[in-house]
């Protein structure tokens, strides 16, 4: 390593301990514990308050972004040593969005400058929260047949229609919703991306209560909501572009749902299930099925570690967020299949703190969303393979 | 550490990759087994990759080896796979110097080291005596003797027992069968009184024999780390040897996973071609999948033989159980996509599915090391 990365390592370490709240450390829940940011949002506790606003001051909310777009402006070594001191401590994201994790990365590629300077910064500080708007009840698997409809009214648009699994779109703010302004092109060819505010009365988001008791999810009718021509990113008819580029950092986001930051299955389950006198868990069959679910995950944070260092060496294949979307997603239902097995009874009780039978239903949704495994399987055919007709 | 290949790396997968395709391909390993050949590899290739310093991948450059570490010589092992190239290699450049640099005395370097470097000799490690791979099972007997020991048993599946010099074999000095404690690790030379090999006709056209050691004297230079404390340095030569088995069954998953693809490229039925066929292109891109999994566990167990040796045991388990599964899966789906020419001999998946059954075997197959990886986890 390099001095200059040995210093901005040992830098990182010391301010991460001297701001990062105790309250802010430890093994993180998913959505519990997170700060999702927006104009809605109610802090859970003052020590969430100050690490989003610390780390945003710093810009490493969003590490990797360019400054004035109010990230950090780190290289990709550095975003590394950022990441790793951070688990080092087991300290929380300070903010978790759409915004970061997808409109973010869209923005940077396709977006004009003034878009940028008007959006990024925002979502950097954890102001505006954004929701999606891609799926339709009749667009789903086959996203690209979509039919909300944006009209030219010369100085601004309309937009009618209606999206589904449009993620926590009644917290949201503003929504980037696919829209098609050409019905008579082919119809990856008639598509646009356009940003709308959703504080107007055009805009209804409504939850969808899942099998898991939560509602994640809403469907959200536009009724000839306003859309302002600046914010509508790329070109006329060439949303579809950006749209494939935004569901690849969806995939990412979703494969990585699998990730380090739970507790190793194998310690749930010698707790809940115990040892046996050799030190073996006493189900013996359960046992041998951890192991292999332990196994692959090791393999699975080897292969995201692995693309990861592949596409900053400039290798790799584009394509590779499909594989990983399919294979983190079917590794997380496996997993919580495993800890609903290991729960026993305990995991069969409904509405109880911490319930683990939400969490497993709430997987099964997971090879659904961001395109489903049998897309993912067929991109992959498509595009690494190169398979005909796929 | 990074997990991508630099430029040196790069140079020798390349420059491997080459040479296997032109001199060592799967037609090669064909021709040795048709012609029922002794030594079950090609001596001439063997000294040409001798000469590009692949025998010396982990020779220290005092004893002539290039000494170019782990993940080096795991990438020469898997495009091995690819080929199915036969040779001592995993036997004697992984196992046989991981063995002698690390835990050799300096009288065994001396007279070992350098010959391992140049393709001179060769070297083979002796561990099981069951079906099964028993590590800590050992019922070979070391008995002292004047000032050295006499040695007896029988030691199964020795991967290139009958060609080499020299045996590294476990035996037992003190404690019961199963005892990890009182085995102590011996370098035999293949030709002392006592010894005989026999060759076995394996399912994958390899080197595989039974060892017998009926009373073969040995003076206490023959030791290799501490009487009774061989426990610790088996570990880490066969973990040597798994994570090099797990890299050429890596190759060989690759390899069938291309001409499979291919295959459906090309193969017409119904009118089109088979690879448009929805219920193929998921089995295809599943195995995908899996294999780029298999790749980063492989790349990352061989890193830890590279950073941390002592400390490898849970990835390396975990790579050599996920190879085996992977691997297997590989050969299998190749041969039913196939279809009936997958189960010719006259095509070269068979000898894939083979050699990857055997390799999944030797040294720990995938519930061996699932259990280890268990049980190192401590559940």
């Amino acid at each position: 390593m390099s001095d200059a990365l040995d210093k901005f390592k040992s830098e990182t370490r010391a301010w991460l301990q001297e701001n990062c709240p105790e309250e802010m450390r430890g093994p993180l829940r998913l959505d519990r514990d997170a700060c999702w940011g927006g104009r809605k949002w109610t802090f859970k506790s003052d020590a969430q308050k100050v690490w989003l606003e610390r780390m945003a001051a710093k810009g490493w909310t969003v590490p990797e972004w360019p400054k004035e777009y109010g990230g950090g402006g780190l290289s990709k070594d550095e975003a590394k040593i950022l990441r790793s001191e951070m688990k080092k401590i087991k300290a929380y994201p300070p903010l978790s969005s759409f915004g970061i994790w997808m409109l973010g990365p869209a923005l940077l590629k396709y977006g004009t400058e003034d878009q940028k300077l008007e959006h990024l910064p925002k979502i950097a500080r954890g102001e505006i929260r954004w929701a999606q708007g891609y799926s339709e009840p009749n667009a789903g698997s086959d996203l690209a047949s979509l039919a909300t409809k944006c009209e030219d009214q010369g100085d601004h648009y309309l937009v009618t229609g209606q999206k589904v699994w449009t993620s926590y779109a009644d917290e949201a703010d503003w929504i980037f919703v696919l829209v098609r302004t050409d019905f008579s092109a082919k119809k990856h060819e008639g598509i646009s991306f356009i940003l709308v505010d959703m504080d107007q009365p055009g805009v209804t988001a409504k939850p969808i209560k899942l099998i898991s008791g939560n509602s994640p999810f809403c469907e959200t009718f536009f009724d000839a909501a306003r859309a302002e021509k600046h914010n509508l990113v790329s070109d006329v008819n060439k949303g579809w572009s950006v749209a494939k580029y935004l569901l690849t950092h969806e995939r990412e986001m979703i494969s990585g749902f699998g990730g380090d930051v739970m507790r190793p299955m194998g310690d749930i389950a010698a707790q809940q299930i115990g040892l046996d006198d050799q030190g073996r868990l006493a189900d013996s069959m359960l046992r041998s099925d951890v192991a292999r679910m332990e196994i692959d995950g090791i393999a699975f944070m080897a292969t995201m570690e692995r693309i990861k260092d592949e596409a900053k060496a400039g290798q790799g294949v584009g394509a590779n967020s499909s594989m990983l979307k399919y294979y983190g997603t079917e590794l997380n239902k496996r997993r919580l299949e495993l800890m609903m097995n290991s729960a026993g009874c305990d995991g069969l009780e409904w509405g109880a703190e911490g319930d683990v039978a939400a969490a497993w239903l709430r997987t099964k949704g997971n090879s659904i969303e961001g395109g489903t495994s049998e897309v993912q399987l067929n991109i992959i055919s498509k595009r690494i393979l190169d398979l005909p007709g796929a | 550490m990074a997990m991508v290949l630099n430029e040196e790396q790069e140079m020798l997968r390349d420059a491997a990759r080459g040479f296997l395709a032109d001199n060592a391909p799967v037609r090669q390993l064909r021709r040795l087994r048709d012609e029922n050949n002794p030594d079950g590899f090609d001596r001439e290739t063997w000294t040409a990759m001798a000469a590009m310093g692949w025998t010396g991948v982990l020779v220290p450059e005092d004893h002539d080896g290039v000494a170019m570490g782990y993940q080096a010589a795991g990438l020469i092992a898997e495009e091995m796979g690819r080929t199915l190239t036969a040779s001592p290699y995993l036997s004697t450049a992984i196992m046989g110097a991981t063995a002698l640099s690390k835990f050799g005395s300096d009288s065994q370097k001396t007279e070992w080291l350098q010959r391992l470097a140049t393709g001179d000799a060769f070297l083979a490690v002796a561990v099981d005596e069951g079906r099964k791979h028993a590590p800590s099972t050992v019922s070979t007997k070391a008995e002292r003797s004047g000032n050295g020991f006499k040695l007896d048993g029988t030691k199964t599946f020795v991967a290139d027992g009958s060609v080499a010099d020299g045996l590294i074999v476990s035996a037992r000095t003190e404690g019961a069968e199963n005892d990890e404690d009182g085995i102590t690790l011996f370098l035999v030379p293949r030709d002392a009184d006592g010894v005989s090999a026999e060759r076995k006709s394996m399912v994958d056209s390899r080197n595989s024999a039974t060892i017998k050691l009926e009373g073969v004297e040995l003076t206490a230079d023959a030791v290799i780390g501490e009487v009774d404390g061989g426990h610790k340095p088996l570990e880490q030569i066969l973990n040597a040897g798994r994570a090099g088995l797990a890299a050429e069954m890596s190759g060989s998953a690759q390899e069938c996973l291309s001409q499979t693809v291919s295959y459906l490229q090309e193969r017409k039925q119904f009118g089109q071609t088979i690879g448009s066929f929805q219920a193929l292109q998921h089995r295809a891109s599943h195995l995908y999948s899996e294999i780029e999994l298999a790749k980063s566990i492989v790349m990352k167990s061989l890193q830890m033989l590279d950073i941390a040796p002592e400390m490898a045991t849970l990835m390396v388990s975990a790579a050599k159980a996920k190879l085996g599964q992977v691997a297997q899966l590989s050969a299998q789906e190749a041969i039913q996509m196939h279809g009936g020419i997958g189960m010719t001999d006259e095509f070269d998946i068979g000898f894939f599915i083979k050699r990857i059954r055997v390799a999944e075997a030797l040294y720990g197959d995938t519930n061996f090391h699932t259990e280890r990886y268990a049980q190192i986890r401590g559940f």
